[in-house]
């Protein structure tokens, strides 16, 4: 006895099936899901202010608590930060599709969409874009933050736009962990604390705030290597109109890298619930 | 010969060491309602997962209008209408909004959409509140939201998974209504409940499933046939003389009988003879226990799921029929 079994005794088992999902109706799909969480953020406007408020205080205090205490290659520290907070915020803006996920799956939001005909990479890819929208709405709001407190775009206008892009495309690469992440521990508590995790280490042990020369050894060989540090130093450079061709080459591999080793796994996740 | 709309055959499902499924079978004819009753844990929410193509079993096999739940699983979704146990709608969107967004998901056309909701709205009595967020409706209006979405894509087959639980008894009847003005349209539907009464209602044929097994199945009457004879009902006045009444009366009846002390009643199923009835009075008064009441009556199916299972169904909260329990606590 066995699944694979066709034999029927019973109801006739018809031999094609009349149904499959199409390009153009994953697309369909995709943007009604987005729709729907971008909904979402826009009624609950006082999370958005909230979750605004962390990478502001951040700002302030790197700024004007500890600016005095770190010392800088070359320019001034707020240039030297800003692009560090850039990324930082765009990563622990991932941190809300991981709860949003969660909650869908506890309150049974994706048993129902499921059940229905649609493409099944659609649920996570509407989540992810939507929160790749909220999290340009917020990247501008850093940015303006950042010229309040003395930062200053110092390359050409293509150039800045193409580091901002790779802030953007390197969270949205990252908050595919974030969609594991959420389908794994399957409830939104445990999924906000899990969430930021992995961020910590990555964040705070790289070059996003400190140079990592002033790190002991052992700790700069990895910080030196790891996705968060060449993304931000790849935006720096774009930033300021500095060197970057290299840790440019290595940011886009990490984000691609870890795009695809975590859709899939993630797509894989949402199969087997 | 009818269309069998739903079939599952030998189908077992495990989770880890747990045996939810052990080769269960069933069948649900096109037009009729089947109602699947079994408590808490019987394996009722995991065999709706695999025939609505959530959860794959392990063994056997299931066909949902004819098409293979595992390998034809797009086409199975394209035709059943799903409301699960918890009212799967978005807070923070509309009535209106979450019924298009799954019209949207089956891909209707926009037009056609917007035509839909509005008539699901209608039906549903939703319509005065189509445009507000759903966290402003009651439990009730959710339920009836989340039965609306299931009728969205106007499936010929329904599959809903306790759609009554922890709704208080006016709104329980509502839903009630609904779900049989859809039958009466020719809808089959799978209803999986642990009330009894919704059971009796709503479905032609019940199968009843325990520890993950089929343990029967028939029409309401059939199973109540199964038991066979009459129950013997005694409410005795001095509920301090159940214990003594009880035993007065063991070996009249089928197996033992069992009583409920707040009401002073003692139930036996008995084999329904007048005689017996007439030796149950003489016994009590010869042992002076004064009565108010004493008679014969079929019995329920709250009577059968006893003597299948060994324990109580769920009392539904409110409803006049049921008997007053030591522990009436658990549904609400």
């Amino acid at each position: 006895m066995t699944v694979l079994d066709t034999a029927s005794s019973g109801a006739s088992t018809r031999q094609a099936p009349s149904h499959s999902v199409t390009f153009g109706m994953t697309l369909v799909d995709i943007g009604g899901i987005t729709r729907r969480n971008l909904l979402r953020i826009l009624r609950t406007p006082r999370l958005l202010v909230f979750s605004s408020i962390q990478p502001i205080m951040f700002v302030l205090l790197f700024r004007y608590v500890f600016a005095g205490a770190i010392k800088v290659p070359n320019g001034l520290y707020v240039d030297y930060l800003m692009p560090g907070i850039f990324v930082q915020t765009a990563l622990f803006g991932g941190a809300s599709t991981a709860v949003g996920l969660a909650a869908d799956l506890q309150g049974g939001m994706i048993d129902r969409f499921r059940s229905l005909p649609m493409a099944r990479s659609a649920v996570l890819a509407g989540r992810t874009i939507a929160d790749l929208i909220r999290n340009v709405v917020v990247l501008v709001l850093m940015v303006a933050v950042g010229v309040l407190v003395g930062f200053r775009f110092r390359a050409s206008p293509g150039s800045d736009v193409a580091g901002l892009a790779l802030v953007l495309l390197f969270g949205y690469a990252f908050s595919w962990v974030f969609v594991t992440t959420g389908l794994l521990v399957k409830d939104p508590e445990t999924a906000q604390v899990a969430g930021f995790l992995p961020l910590f280490p990555l964040v705070f042990a790289s070059s996003a705030f400190v140079p990592v020369s002033t790190m002991p050894g052992w700790l700069q060989a990895f910080a030196n290597v790891q996705p968060v540090s060449v993304t931000v130093d790849a935006v720096r450079g774009l930033l300021s109109g500095g060197a970057v061709e290299h840790w440019l080459w290595q940011s886009i591999s990490w984000g691609v890298g870890i795009f695809l080793v975590f859709a899939i796994l993630s797509v894989r996740q949402y199969r087997r619930l | 010969m009818p269309e069998t709309m739903i079939e599952a055959e030998s189908i077992t499902k495990a989770f880890g060491s747990t045996l939810a499924l052990r080769s269960v079978d069933l069948k649900v004819e096109a037009g009729t309602v089947l109602g699947l009753l079994g408590p808490n844990g019987a394996g009722k929410t995991t065999l709706v997962r695999i025939l609505t193509t959530l959860l794959k079993p392990d063994s056997g096999r299931a066909t949902v209008a004819g098409y293979d739940v595992i390998h034809d699983a797009v086409t199975v979704r394209a035709m059943i209408g799903l409301a699960g146990q918890f009212a799967a709608v978005d807070d923070l969107l509309t009535g209106r909004e979450n019924l298009e967004l799954v019209g949207l998901l089956y891909h209707l056309g926009s037009k056609e959409r917007k035509l839909r909701a509005d008539e699901v709205l209608e039906r549903l009595s939703l319509t005065d509140a189509a445009d507000r967020l759903v966290k402003t409706y009651s439990g009730g209006m959710r339920r009836r939201l989340d039965l609306g979405a299931s009728l969205v894509g106007h499936p010929r087959i329904l599959i809903l998974d306790e759609p009554t639980t922890g709704l208080d008894p006016a709104t329980r009847i509502d839903l009630w209504q609904f779900i049989e003005a859809l039958v009466a349209d020719g809808t089959t539907l799978l209803l999986t409940t642990q009330y009894l009464e919704e059971a009796d209602r709503l479905a032609n044929r019940i199968v009843v499933i325990d520890h993950g097994q089929v343990i029967a199945e028939g029409t309401a009457n059939e199973l109540k046939d199964q038991l066979g004879g009459n129950v013997l009902e005694v409410t005795i006045t001095d509920q301090d003389q159940l214990e003594k009444a009880a035993a007065v009366l063991a070996d009249l009846g089928h197996g033992p009988p069992s009583y409920d002390r707040a009401g002073g009643l003692i139930t036996l199923a008995t084999d329904g003879k007048a005689e017996m009835l007439l030796e149950a009075a003489r016994r009590l008064e010869e042992n002076g226990i004064a009565l108010d009441d004493i008679g014969l009556r079929r019995p329920s199916l709250d009577d059968v799921f006893l003597a299948l299972t060994g324990k109580p169904t769920e009392d539904l909260p409110g409803t006049a029929d049921t008997r007053q329990r030591l522990d009436p606590s658990g549904v609400l």
